[in-house]
């Protein structure tokens, strides 16, 4: 190929552009900017880091496609995040173009790190523009920069911008455009030591004091507002009212909009079943698909709500803030104060809390709140726990008010918060000694969250949430119906049909494992389809005990129960289901977060193990304490 | 637990040490108002290594002549501290802050 053919080859294919910068300077704000609407979300080749990329339109009609690099600090890589955007800068990484240009996004009010990053940038050798992004705070705070003089001096050209706005976007489009005109020096970079380091600062700090006035009126906001959410007391204080703010209406505003979905899908199962016969083919489509899939889905409103609050928290800046409050009580655990946020989404569903656990940076931090989130009690374990507990929990008031059966419910939830921590400081004492990663963390400046970048990250969550829900979930539930349906029951059986399936005859070889600690048969079977979801095996007694399904005989059922079961063996199933892993999704979840089926496998043993002991246990105490 | 003054800390010695060295980091209170005077962890500090944790501190902009202030604590055990540095606030805990050596502002206000 001729230099010519090379240089017009080079014209007609879109420049490639990677955006890098520290933390909270703005840099997907600008990527948004950039982009706006045609950005496509995956994951890096090999790695659970997002990959973001857009394409932006410059003026002359020609395309550029924009690479959004996660935020770091310095190319000397510390999570994996940094380490993508390292080989990215580089040019090195895997399946990746080399970018042709490398804007660098910087926070026009705080530049010293920023200007550290594009000294250590400009060792990449590639063209390189400087994006000094907010530049209208910065203004409105009387700060002076001496663009041009800085340009010079750094020897980068520079472009001021307000990505919120879209203010200077073209002009930057035209800078990169430029700047990918002139010629690549050869990459230079090396990781530096630390006086390296410290020589970077002195430079950033000398391009500072030449080209910097100080800001005459600094922003007073953040502090005025950290004097009251960072405040010992006050600021815990805040912290409990926000989360129950937030728990509220996760429960409140999703809950009717899921109970109009859980009719919606049931309507649509009698609809689609009343046309079909009776049938492998019906039970297929109207349990496999529309139920199964359906009851997965149902949880999409709460997964909304609750990105909502942790995408806008973060947006604003309060999120650094509540790691910081929660930082001791987490460290207590081995934990980063950031695993506070994903463990308490659990809650509501460990689907959404395990995907939260990507604001934590390093890897075993992370790998541990997501070892440990499914212990905390989800909303899918309420109504076995209601089954339960109103099948053999007596109805009675201690003092007259406390109810025994919300005791109960409140030491099932403690079991799970206290054993969540429990294992995470295991894991951390036990396998993972020494690697606790330093907490060392910016408090940005609170700033205004930007509607438009919030409702965009959080359409993003819930299609992630959809594309798994509609491959993997989808998967497991197939799976699962199948083990209950096949083979089917022969003509006139007696016993209910499950009995026959897979499921009944996994459930039956199970019994003699599960009897040390008090299951019976149909326990063992119920387990089964309790795979799928963990409230389907409340469906599942119903059907091994033959009770019709429905909300309305969940009483009967509870009474059937407490006829058949001992008590003994109704506390060992509550043990089993605080500890069991009985949640196809949530290790699908796991596999897709960790890219490794090694994650979910143990995930899936110490939990199913921790069940065993727990339940034996509990058996064991409440048949020497009489209540067998 | 050994204090990182106890180590022996080469450079920033003008003869008279405790100037010179300064006081941890960890050790000062809320309203704390000063200057840092080294960045230093010792190779036996645990974890990922001294080095590591050095560049660190280093990266998060905790480098010598640093204007630096405690603003917040956290409720136990006064644990983790969150530090005005220059123009941004940085939070880290007291067991890194051992490695950051501090001379207090000659005239503190307030």
């Amino acid at each position: 190929m001729s230099a010519a053919d090379l240089a017009a080859e080079v014209e007609t294919r879109p420049l490639r552009v990677a955006l890098a910068g520290v933390p909270n300077c703005g840099k997907t704000a600008l990527f948004n900017a950039l982009t706006g609407a045609r950005q496509k979300v995956a994951n890096y080749a090999g790695v659970t880091v997002e990959r973001k990329e857009g394409v932006a339109m410059a003026p002359d009609g020609a395309r550029l496609t924009i690479l959004d690099l996660p935020g770091t600090y310095s190319l000397r890589a510390r999570s994996p995040d940094e380490a993508v955007t390292r080989d990215a800068v580089l040019g090195q990484l895997a399946g990746e173009t080399p970018p042709d240009v490398i804007v660098c996004v910087a926070d026009a009010t705080s530049l010293r790190m920023a200007l550290r990053l594009v000294l250590e940038l400009k060792a990449a050798g590639r063209p390189l523009v400087l994006a000094l992004n907010m530049i209208d705070i910065a203004t409105r705070q009387g700060l002076d920069i001496d663009v041009e003089g800085l340009a010079r001096d750094l020897g980068v050209p520079i472009v001021a911008t307000v990505a919120t706005r879209r203010r200077g976007v073209d002009v930057l489009i035209a800078a990169v455009q430029a700047a990918a005109r002139t010629a690549s020096a050869p990459a230079t970079w090396h990781e530096p030591s630390s006086g390296e380091i410290r020589a970077l600062h002195r430079e950033a700090e000398r391009l500072i004091k030449a080209h910097v006035k100080p800001p005459k009126r600094p922003d007073t906001w953040t502090g005025r507002l950290d004097s009251v959410l960072l405040h010992p007391v006050g600021g815990l204080a805040v912290l409990l009212v926000l989360l129950f703010v937030m728990f509220q209406a996760v429960f409140l505003a999703a809950g009717p909009i899921n109970d109009v979905m859980t009719d919606g899908f049931n309507w649509l199962a009698g609809a689609v079943g009343h046309g079909l016969p009776d049938g492998l083919v019906k039970s297929f489509i109207c349990d496999a698909l529309i139920s199964g899939v359906g009851s997965v889905l149902v949880f999409l409103p709460q997964i909304m709500v609750l990105f909502l609050f942790i995408i806008l928290l973060e947006d604003v800046g309060y999120m650094a803030r509540a790691a910081f409050l929660m930082d001791k009580i987490m460290g207590g655990a081995g934990l980063h104060g950031r695993a506070f946020i994903p463990l308490l989404s659990s809650h509501a569903c460990a689907i959404p809390g395990i995907m939260a656990t990507r604001v934590i940076d390093q890897k075993r931090d992370r790998l541990t709140t997501i070892l440990v989130a499914p212990l905390t009690t989800c909303s899918a374990r309420i109504p076995i726990y209601t089954l339960i507990i109103s099948g053999f929990v007596p109805n009675h008031h201690l003092f007259g008010w406390v109810s025994e059966q919300g005791l109960v419910m409140l030491g099932l939830y403690a079991t799970g918060i206290v054993s969540a921590l429990t294992v995470a400081f295991v894991i951390r004492t036990v396998f993972w000694r020494g690697a606790s990663e330093p907490f060392l963390m910016e408090l940005p400046a609170y700033k205004m969250p930007d509607p438009l970048n919030v409702a965009r990250l959080v359409l993003q969550r819930a299609e992630i949430f959809l594309r798994r829900a509609g491959t993997i979930i989808l998967s497991m539930m197939m799976l699962v119906w199948a083990l209950s349906k096949i083979p089917l029951a022969p003509a006139g059986a007696k016993d209910p049909a499950i009995d026959y399936s897979f499921a009944g005859i996994i459930g039956h070889a199970l019994q003699p494992v599960l009897a040390p600690i008090g299951f019976s048969w149909q326990m063992s079977v119920a387990l089964i389809p309790g795979m799928a979801a963990r409230e389907v095996a409340v469906g599942a007694l119903g059907t091994v005990y033959a009770v019709g399904g429905g909300d309305d005989n969940t009483a009967v059922l509870a009474t059937t129960l407490a006829g058949h079961w001992s008590l003994a063996s109704a506390l060992a199933f509550l043990a089993w289901y605080v500890f069991a892993p009985q949640c196809a999704s949530t290790l699908g979840v796991v596999k897709r977060e960790t890219n490794s089926w090694k994650w979910p496998a143990i995930l899936f043993g110490y939990m199913i193990t921790l069940a065993y002991i727990a339940a034996f246990i509990t058996y064991h105490v409440a048949l020497a304490l009489g209540a067998g | 637990m050994r204090r990182l003054s106890d180590f022996d800390i080469p450079g920033g010695d003008d003869g008279r040490a405790d100037a010179g060295r300064g006081a941890p980091l960890s050790d000062a209170r809320k309203g704390f108002i000063g200057t840092i005077v080294l960045v230093r962890t010792p190779e036996t500090a645990g974890g990922l290594g001294g080095a590591e944790i050095e560049r660190r501190l280093l990266e998060m902009g905790f480098v010598e002549d640093a204007p630096v202030e405690i603003v917040h604590e956290g409720l136990f055990g006064r644990d983790p501290i969150a530090i005005k540095l220059a123009d941004r606030t940085v939070a880290l805990r007291r067991r890194e802050a051992r490695s950051v050596m501090v001379r207090a502002a000659a005239a503190p206000p307030r």
